[in-house]
């Protein structure tokens, strides 16, 4: 029983994910980088986004944190790249909806980072794993704003 | 085996589920509540629940002299020389905010300085750092030693004649150190210091005389000693308290009140504006009573047997890390710590499956973290109602975060 509670939470995927992360390190001169601290931890993400025509064309993230939380920069910025604005928002709403809501219904496009549902189980990981995707709006909402 | 001969007067641990034990280890983020105190609040809302001071009545007389006579516990329990030097707060942060902002506001110039230590909690440090901001003045930080406990020549290094006041806390929340706050204050009023003392984590720990340590202020909270969230204290001696500005004005603070000017009471009421934390100061009388007859210094010896235990367990495991002394016994009930490898909130999440609460972060200790270059650490706090066993399950769930995450089964 615990041990099945703690693989719901730390699935195969997640725990690879987290231990050799994708898409870790830096861009050359992103269009937008975006720092988020998660202040019940101090863990610290970096978010760089390059892009051009409303397509994120590259991104990368750093920083430090639990294995959620690399884990969950890692599939999200996986899934993002080549991305449109208006896709990105779209599935940081999805993700949130995934970790917060029980009675959400699989969305298939969310892909990969449809592994961290069981976070929901753990009210007390939740930021650790939509750290990265709040990055991701805030970085958005920036680009937007400055496109006017 | 080392067992609790206080655990039974605790209900909290009787509540609790019989197929999942939990061992809670998290006693300096607020303690568990012994019988007594509970059985306080309920009588004093079932038998004496009316305002105090303002009724003529017979219950508000009853309620006015219970609060009143906590004062005086207060003033015995920590040996202060008057009753008046007492003002009841809600807690370790409050008090310390009205040092900051009720005394050194106004007091201090840009070529003055501040000396706090790197191992502050953010409520002995974010007010001082906004009265640098406010007035100029320097704050610098006194380090740490090579065994991480406050490192005394570095004080004496810093300390000069334009530092106006050393705040420091007695025992550290993340290091666990006690630190010689006497000494410290011989020092620092040579120089003509005030000092200002958070005593949030030895209160109810261990004797507290402020007499003897000669402070200005001491600052401490009743939750972290078995009293209701809610309710603290401030000391001061009275002749800094008689200059102190109220930082809130209102009912029961005043003698006179004009159409464009008020005259205030005297000390303690000048500074307690509003309907006090009636219940809760009750609550700390009877947590103080409880203190004092479990005697603080067995308190003291069987925390320190259990620290050692819990020490000497932990170092037995070679991932573990520990912060603070190599001496077990300079770890005043808290043990803050890391696992080779993997981070707090992990390590955290599989010991809380395993029923272990204890606690993962900062610790609201950013500038600690910061000086010892962690994002982050666990930390392990005891008191009297834990026993070996909570710290065998501990262990035993470290053993568990270690195979799941070391070998992924």
């Amino acid at each position: 029983m615990d041990h099945d509670n703690l693989s719901t939470l730390y699935r195969q995927a997640i725990l690879e994910a987290g231990e050799d992360p994708h898409n870790f390190g830096d861009l050359l001169r992103p269009t937008v980088s975006t720092e988020l601290h998660n202040p019940t931890c101090g863990d610290v993400i970096i978010l760089q986004l390059k892009i051009s025509d409303h397509i994120i064309k590259d991104i990368k993230f750093k920083g430090q944190g639990c294995i959620i939380s690399q884990a969950s920069a890692s599939i999200m910025t996986d899934l993002i790249k080549g991305k449109s604005l208006d896709q990105a928002k779209k599935l940081r709403i999805a993700f949130s909806q995934m970790i917060t809501d029980n009675h959400f219904i699989d969305n298939d496009k969310l892909k990969d980072a449809l592994i961290f549902k069981g976070v929901r189980k753990f009210p007390q990981r939740i930021k650790c794993a939509t750290l990265v995707w709040n990055a991701l709006e805030k970085s958005i909402q920036h680009v937007e704003e400055a496109n006017g | 085996m080392i067992e609790s001969p206080y655990r039974h007067d605790f209900p909290f641990f009787d509540s609790q589920k019989k197929k999942l034990k939990r061992a809670y280890l998290d006693s300096a983020a607020t303690t568990q509540k012994p019988s007594s105190v509970i059985e306080e609040l309920v009588h004093f809302y079932t038998k004496d629940n009316a305002n105090i001071y303002r009724g003529i009545y017979a219950t508000s007389q009853r309620a006015t002299s219970k609060f009143e006579a906590v004062r005086d516990k207060v003033k015995t329990f920590i040996n202060a020389s008057e009753r008046t030097e007492i003002i009841f707060t809600k807690g370790t942060t409050q008090s310390l905010n009205w040092i900051v902002f009720g005394y050194f506001w106004d007091r201090l110039h840009s070529d003055d300085e501040i000396l706090i230590s790197v191992m502050e909690h953010h409520s002995n440090l974010v007010p001082w750092q906004q009265l640098a901001i406010h007035t100029g003045a320097k704050l610098n930080y006194v380090n740490l030693d090579e065994d991480q406990q406050l490192d005394i020549d570095d004080f004496k290094a810093k300390l000069n004649s334009r530092v106006k006041v050393v705040a420091l806390t007695h025992v550290s929340n993340v290091l666990g150190c006690l630190n010689p706050v006497t000494q410290i204050t011989t020092l620092a009023h040579k120089f003509g210091a005030k000092v200002v003392i958070d005593g949030a984590q030895a209160i109810g720990h261990m004797s507290v005389d402020v007499q003897e340590i000669n402070c200005d202020f001491y600052a401490f909270s009743g939750h972290k000693a078995f009293a209701p969230t809610g309710v603290g204290v401030l000391y001061g001696k009275k002749e800094l308290l008689e200059k102190m500005t109220p930082l809130e004005y209102g009912g029961e603070m005043i003698s006179d009140v004009n159409y464009q000017n008020t005259s205030f009471k005297e000390l303690p009421l000048r500074l307690e504006a509003g309907t006090q934390n009636i219940s809760g100061v009750i609550g700390l009388g009877a947590a103080l009573d409880y203190l004092n007859k479990c005697k603080l210094n067995e308190i003291e010896c069987y925390i320190k047997k259990l620290t050692k235990l819990a020490f000497e367990q932990l170092i037995s495991i070679p991932e573990v890390i520990i912060y603070g002394s190599k001496n077990a016994s300079f770890h005043q009930g808290i043990i803050s710590f890391n696992i080779k490898g993997i981070h707090p909130h992990d390590v955290a999440t599989v010991l809380d499956i395993k029923g272990v609460e204890i606690r993962a972060g900062h610790h609201c200790a950013q500038v600690l973290m910061r000086y010892l270059k962690i994002p982050a650490c666990l930390r392990l706090s005891l008191h009297i109602y834990n026993d070996e066993t909570d710290i065998q399950q501990l262990i035993i769930a470290l053993h568990e975060v270690l195979r799941f995450f070391k070998h992924g089964s």
